[in-house]
């Protein structure tokens, strides 16, 4: 997946469409549905990878790449003026739920689309299809048809959208033979606020504060992606010194998340002694957050054309020093969980997701990289200042829960490397950049690719003349994560379903949106 | 997992004092609780929470009260996963529609007297959120709104005060 090989034949070759010059970095071609149906057929055949599906008013974009080299990296738009288009999930079921958003959001109705059940809409607007072109009247409310599962002696467990625990809210229908889980289904779209639409018109600071708050876990990754869409679409540069510490903020998190999910793992293996250490190093890093950055979960800190904080030399040494001390207790944390016999029990060999699905599904971040796919958008397609600086992508295949906790034990690991590294180079200058005010001459575009925690996050965005937001997408990673949940649940016992859950940790906010 | 349990022994423990000042609002705000139920209850809250649409920001904070730095339970506070068993319902996010019914459904089935906190700035006013067609104005347009505890998201030592003041007034 590092290079391509010459030998295999270009997945993008006839993929043809007139190009829409402004958008950047990777351009945008409007296509035939010919075309389109083709671009979904290699996306079935595995030559092209899917990256995100989103619509506008009258137009569908789909973001694909080459599934040999993810740096490259091309949108297709398909024009609809009747309000149809052909489904990709017809032939490659990863776009079914995005596709059924599409329709929820704008009424553009996916020809022959298997599953034609509202996804993000539950009845409960007040209006249908918010995004449209024209206002619609709310849809009376129907009962959500649940997939059907027969048998005997077959029962079915609902669970949320409200859980047991301080956890996101969504609906999960498990329909289990005595303890084995025959059938997950997922019902999401609890946590849906519109934010696509209170981007639409909001100037660059309202919509970077919005795109922080996609999912909170995840802000920095958010902001980072947001901020880097506006800087392709309106050619600006932020200063080195800025991306350098947008890298330092965005491994803080990706350490802290990973920190209190190797706790929350165990402990859901009824292993609390990991939490309790595990949160006191994730309590740690945050405290030195907040210290240096103002913001314990860095929110708001990354914002187009730069960042909005510095740290001084002595936070730079007191990140190194913290750095230095997690890595040994960590060390010996990760003995521990090597060492417990009881615990491993509950995670080896449990909720195992095959790495053909993962790769179908395009999975990215620790759900990926457990079932074998060798991704990282910090290389492919690849960004600064990662060029410069040094790290190791884990990589494993069993793709139970322990190999999900290995591969964030493994970035835990990175990402100390990561940071040292940063604050030992962090180079002198400016935060932000000079034309950071400037507004822009005509409507442009951009997007971007960036790596969060749990995976790709992809952002993109087009800015009016006025320098507003004319329409803005993100993509979470989970929307490619939470459908791998319900394959990899099957034939587990019930009693694991959290375990499961909490490995696989997704989204329901930056899903819902 | 001998030497980390040694260490322990040794070591001072992480939790910390609570020194922070109380917000005069939020004491204004508590001093407007029911007294009488509050006496009945003595030092001991069950808390139950619902998500009701937040970015899982306020859920990180809330989750790190359980930390050994901010150790909730030492004050008579405790999480319980279920309504029943609960006296304060703790609400984030801006009450999106799409989870209004849950919400609601969840405080019916609390046994009174109960009391309803609103945690950060989507639950105390809508925050960001505020006039999506997706979202309500904030946990006060759908139930009795006892105490706000604002912050994007708030800390967990904002939050540990916001709660001591249901106790102290």
């Amino acid at each position: 997946m590092t290079a391509r090989d010459p030998s295999l034949a270009d997945p993008f070759d006839h993929l043809n469409g007139s190009i829409v010059a402004e958008q950047r970095p990777w351009s945008r071609i409007e296509v035939q549905a010919d075309i389109w149906t083709e671009a979904a057929d290699r996306l079935s055949r595995r030559a092209l990878t899917l990256l995100g599906l989103w619509g506008e008013p009258r137009t569908v974009h789909m973001a694909v790449a080459d599934a040999n080299d993810l740096s490259r990296i091309l949108v297709l738009s398909i024009s609809c003026p009747d309000g149809r288009y052909p489904s990709v999930g017809r032939v490659h079921p990863p776009a079914i739920r995005l596709e059924r958003a599409v329709a929820d959001l704008f009424t553009l109705v996916p020809v022959g689309l298997p599953d034609t059940r509202p996804w993000l809409d539950h009845g409960k607007w007040g209006v249908h299809a918010p995004l449209a072109a024209q206002r619609n009247d709310a849809r009376p409310a129907e009962e959500y048809g649940f997939l059907p599962v027969e048998g005997e002696n077959i029962h079915q467990l609902p669970v949320g959208p409200v859980h047991a625990g301080i956890i996101e809210p969504g609906h999960f229908r498990i329909s289990a033979d005595g303890e084995t889980v025959v059938r997950l289904e997922e019902r999401l779209g609890y946590t849906h606020k519109g934010i696509e639409r209170l981007l639409q018109g909001a100037d660059l600071e309202r919509a970077a504060r919005l795109a922080c708050r996609c999912s909170g876990d995840s802000t920095v990754a958010y902001g980072l992606a947001f901020a880097r869409a506006v800087e392709a679409a309106l050619g600006w540069s932020p200063p080195v010194r800025a991306v350098w510490l947008r890298a330092l903020m965005a491994e803080l998190e990706r350490l802290a998340n990973h920190l209190g999910d190797v706790g929350a793992i165990c402990n859901d293996g009824g292993f609390a002694i990991m939490l309790a250490h595990c949160s006191v190093l994730r309590e740690q890093v945050l405290r030195e957050a907040v210290a240096c950055f103002g913001h314990r979960l860095m929110m708001d800190r990354i914002v187009p054309g730069g960042v909005a904080g510095d740290i001084d030399p002595a936070g730079a040494a007191r990140i190194a020093a913290l750095m230095a001390d997690i890595r040994c207790r960590f060390q010996r944390l990760v003995e521990l969980y090597d060492t417990t016999a009881s615990l491993q029990d509950r995670t080896v060999g449990t909720g195992v997701l095959r790495p053909a699905l993962a790769a179908q599904f395009a999975a990215g971040g620790f759900v990926g990289r457990a079932s074998g796919r060798k991704c990282d958008a910090r290389r492919w397609p690849g960004y600064a200042p990662y060029d410069e600086l040094e790290f190791d992508i884990p990589v494993l295949q069993e793709g139970d829960v322990s190999a999900r906790l290995w591969i964030r034990i493994r970035e835990v690991e990175q990402s100390i490397r990561l940071i040292e590294q940063i604050v030992a180079k962090l180079p002198d200058g400016p935060i932000r950049t000079e034309n950071g005010s400037s507004p822009a001459n005509a409507a442009s575009e951009g997007i971007a690719i960036v790596e969060g925690f749990r995976g790709d996050i992809l952002a993109w965005v087009r800015i009016d003349a006025a320098g507003r937001i004319e329409r803005c997408h993100l993509r979470d990673p989970s929307w490619f994560q939470w459908p791998l949940l319900e394959a990899a649940i099957e034939d587990n016992i019930v009693a694991d379903f959290p375990i499961c859950n909490k490995s696989f940790n997704c989204s329901y906010s930056g899903h819902d949106l | 997992m001998r030497k980390t349990l040694f260490e322990s022994l040794t070591r001072r423990p992480f939790t910390e004092k609570l020194a922070t000042p109380v917000d005069p609002e939020i004491a204004r705000m508590a001093s407007e609780l029911d007294v009488k139920a509050r006496r009945r209850l003595g030092r001991s809250l069950s808390l139950r929470l619902v998500d009701a649409g937040s970015c899982n920001a306020c859920e990180l904070e809330l989750n790190a009260l359980n930390n050994p730095y901010y150790d909730l339970e030492r004050f008579g506070l405790r999480f319980v996963a279920s309504p029943r068993h609960a006296d304060v319902l703790l609400v984030t996010g801006p009450v999106t529609k799409n989870m209004r019914e849950a919400l609601l459904r969840t405080y019916d089935a609390m046994p009174a007297p109960k009391w309803v906190v609103a945690v950060g700035d989507c639950a105390a006013c809508g925050g960001f959120f505020g006039g999506s067609y997706a979202c309500e104005q904030g946990a006060a347009a759908v139930l009795p709104v006892d105490l706000r505890i604002v912050g994007c998201p708030p800390s967990p030592n904002q939050l540990l005060e916001g709660l001591l003041a249901l106790f102290s007034s």
